[in-house]
């Protein structure tokens, strides 16, 4: 078939069933976006912000586990694209951005709008492609998706001058495939399984460590069935958190710097720590050599390089998590059928310590809590199809504490990277991948102000979103860090709770704004939010002298950590 | 402890550059680097020498792996490999000590490239550590211009193909 280059990016997308993609026009992608007009089936959603666009690819991506696209034009609209495609390689999110650049004969030249997106990105995507040739796209785009989404998920950049998009090709879709180089890992092998399942089942106290990559690895019907098949607790990592039913009485909460004390009690003490695509980040461990210290470690993942990169582990299972973790939980059920004990007094000493150590706050004073909104969000919610997604800092983790997961996919936030903003058009995005559920953003007045420009895309696309906004005033969780760590100095962390007007901010960009002040008006506004069907912001104005509990502080031991109400002496370490 | 490795490529654009950028990015060090085609058309093989501890190696090995030109890591062993360099030294000396210079050089495998009034360039094709000693006996002379291209090797002709390797095996 003869047609531009924009146009064979167009049918490799549809070759590939991209359903929708996010971005926004400019000079050096102007006969892609020309090719668009000229029709497509992919469904195209204007962001204001390439920031954004490529959020709301990544929201669409978590939410739908299907590969996210974002398109951008040259130079600045491929920088903005940055942000997002780091944070997708650092929660290894499936991402294909699509970039303009000037002409093939001004590449070099420091042309208008030109920079070097591939060279930019380079230490932050799988890869990338600078497309030299139109005949290459339909291969090259095929390659993109079949890189981000296999083995490790990840972001992919095409970087396609402005010429190659116009002039005019002989294509055929679908491209070939001629990738040599990329092979992950597909088997799995039967030995590791068997000593891996030998030592969970004749643990006494084993831990199933769950990370992101059994979301990313669609392996959370197989945890299920491990967890159940052994009578196996699980904690989720915030990157895991939805993979595992949270009312399910295996399920031991979040471990790490804001995890509940028995989370972190539970990991530390297991003597079988059965890692399952998590990567023994510092948020979790706290000081890694006293990070459950004396376990054997298990563990499970899709790439090799996590295995022993930061903890050695004693039995490591290379492979997709699916396969993996299926087969080690037919492995478990047979020790159980052949005898090997459930660990009972293991999941009695867990009850015992989340009894003992429940998450509590203060109601004390007028001010409303956030932890209060959160926990009606959760009442309000429960059993609804709900998406939440976050920002990040202090709302992020009394989101975590108080929002129970319960569908895979259903809560969405920025773990590795900790993007500021990245709520709002992640929260979007969801909602173009799941129209049918409730998306509700759960955001920081921080957060609201690096991408609030995004509810103009939410509006004017119907794409409604639910934004409720833990509202203090301030930057939060540096605050709170100041407080702490730096003598109580507050350093440029005071926002205000009424610059800007949040609610009137919400009914410029096109939706409904709320305000609460007090806790008896806070039932009302989120039960009349999360029914509009409109895009809303309920601004909570909540205490700003509340702290986030329990915590570990940076560099200490995961058992070391403050609960609510400690008297605040932190001892460097 | 230092390291060989060698990495075949698949010879397209920034091959090399996403090695180096991973190297830099995790902060690893390369020593040495030698870069060139081999057998096979459009694959070219890297040569790297790292000094690094076990833990780093398989490190770099796993996350040289995952990119996606890259055909094949491979450990270059001591013992299990022939590995070569290739020196030109230019030296001041002398035309009556020329000849001494000369012969010695043509001992160790040597050769005289280009003969000047008070200067000789010489090329050496050996050992890296050959190199290391003639570089050392060239330096009483004074050593002006001096340019080695960084390690290459392959597996001995009498050797296995590839020692298994941990990663290997749980693959």
């Amino acid at each position: 078939m003869r047609m531009t280059g924009g146009d064979a990016i167009l049918r490799a997308l549809e070759a590939e069933g991209v359903e929708v993609m996010f971005g926004i026009p400019g000079g050096a992608i102007m006969p892609t976006y020309d090719a668009i007009a000229r029709g497509t089936t992919v469904r195209h959603v204007l962001a204001r912000h390439e920031q954004g666009a490529g959020h709301m690819a990544q929201g669409y991506a978590r939410a739908s586990g299907r590969v996210g696209v974002a398109i951008a034009t040259s130079g600045p609209g491929a920088t903005n694209l940055v942000t997002p495609i780091a944070d997708a390689w650092m929660d290894s999110t499936p991402l294909v951005c699509i970039t303009g650049q000037v002409r093939s004969t001004l590449i070099g030249t420091d042309a208008f709008q030109e920079c070097d997106i591939t060279g930019i990105t380079m230490p932050i995507v799988k890869h990338s492609w600078l497309v030299q040739d139109g005949r290459e796209l339909p291969s090259v785009l095929r390659a993109a998706f079949h890189v981000a989404r296999t083995g490790r998920c990840g972001p992919v950049l095409v970087d396609v001058p402005r010429d190659v998009q116009e002039a005019v090709v002989d294509v055929s879709f679908p491209g070939e495939l001629d990738l040599p180089g990329w092979r992950p890992p597909t088997k799995v092998h039967p030995l590791q399984i068997r000593e891996a399942g030998r030592a969970i089942a004749n643990a006494r106290k084993p831990m199933l460590y769950v990370g992101g990559g059994t979301l990313n690895g669609d392996a959370c019907a197989e945890l299920l069935d491990l967890a159940e098949a052994g009578s196996l607790p699980v904690v989720t990592t915030l990157m895991a958190k939805s993979a595992f039913p949270e009312s399910h009485e295996l399920h031991f909460g979040w471990p790490g710097m804001h995890g509940p004390k028995w989370s972190n009690l539970a990991i530390n003490s297991c003597d079988v720590l059965v890692a399952i695509g998590a990567r023994f980040d510092d948020r979790v461990t706290g000081k890694l050599s006293a990070f459950a210290p004396g376990a054997t470690v298990v563990h499970l993942d899709v790439d090799a390089a996590e295995i022993s990169k930061l903890r050695e582990a004693d039995i490591p299972v290379v492979g997709s998590l699916a396969t993996a973790v299926g087969a080690l939980a037919r492995e478990v059920e047979r020790h159980r059928a052949e005898g090997t004990p459930s660990p009972r007094a293991w999941l009695d000493q867990l009850h015992a310590w989340r009894e003992e150590f429940p998450l509590r706050y203060d109601k004390d004073g007028d001010w409303l809590k956030p932890q209060t909104v959160l926990e009606t969000l959760q009442r309000l919610t429960a059993g609804e199809d709900v998406i939440v997604t976050t920002g990040v800092g202090q709302h992020q983790m009394w989101a975590m504490q108080y929002v129970s997961s319960e569908r895979p996919r259903s809560f969405i936030t920025s773990g590795g990277l900790g993007t500021m903003g990245y709520g709002i058009p992640a929260a979007i995005g969801a909602k173009a991948a799941r129209p049918e559920a409730t998306v509700v953003c759960v955001d920081g007045d921080g957060c609201f102000q690096m991408t609030a420009q995004e509810l103009v895309t939410a509006a004017a696309e119907d794409l409604p979103i639910v934004v409720v906004l833990v509202n203090n005033g301030y930057l939060g969780m540096v605050t709170q860090w100041q407080d702490m760590f730096f003598d109580g100095r507050r350093s440029h962390v005071h926002l205000t709770n009424r610059l800007p007007d949040y609610a009137k901010l919400a009914e410029a960009y096109g939706g409904v704004g709320m305000v609460v002040t007090h806790e008896s008006e806070l039932e009302p506004a989120l039960t009349e939010a999360l029914s509009l069907g409109r895009m809303v912001v309920v601004d909570c104005r909540v205490d700003p002298a509340e702290q986030c509990f329990p915590m570990i502080p940076t560099g200490a031991a995961a058992i070391d950590m403050i609960e609510y109400g400690d008297t605040l002496e932190v001892k460097a370490s | 402890v230092k390291h060989t490795l060698s990495v075949t490529v698949h010879d397209k654009p920034g091959a090399l550059t996403r090695i180096t950028t991973m190297f830099a990015r995790r902060g690893f060090n390369i020593e040495s680097l030698a870069v060139g085609p081999t057998e096979r058309p459009g694959v070219s093989c890297i040569t790297l020498r790292v000094d690094c501890t076990q833990h780093s190696l398989e490190q770099i090995e796993k996350q040289i792996h995952k990119l996606v030109d890259v055909l094949r890591v491979t450990e270059l062993v001591a013992g299990e490999a022939v590995e070569r360099e290739l020196m030109l030294v230019k030296v001041s000396v002398p035309p009556e000590r020329r000849a001494e210079l000369v012969t010695t050089a043509e001992a160790l495998g040597g050769r005289l490239l280009d003969v000047g009034a008070d200067a000789v360039v010489l090329e050496l094709v050996a050992t890296p550590e050959e190199i290391d000693s003639f570089h050392e006996l060239c330096r009483p002379y004074g050593v002006s211009d001096l340019v080695r291209t960084g390690r290459v090797g392959v597996p001995r002709a009498a050797g296995r193909r590839r020692t298994p390797r941990r990663l290997a095996a749980i693959n």
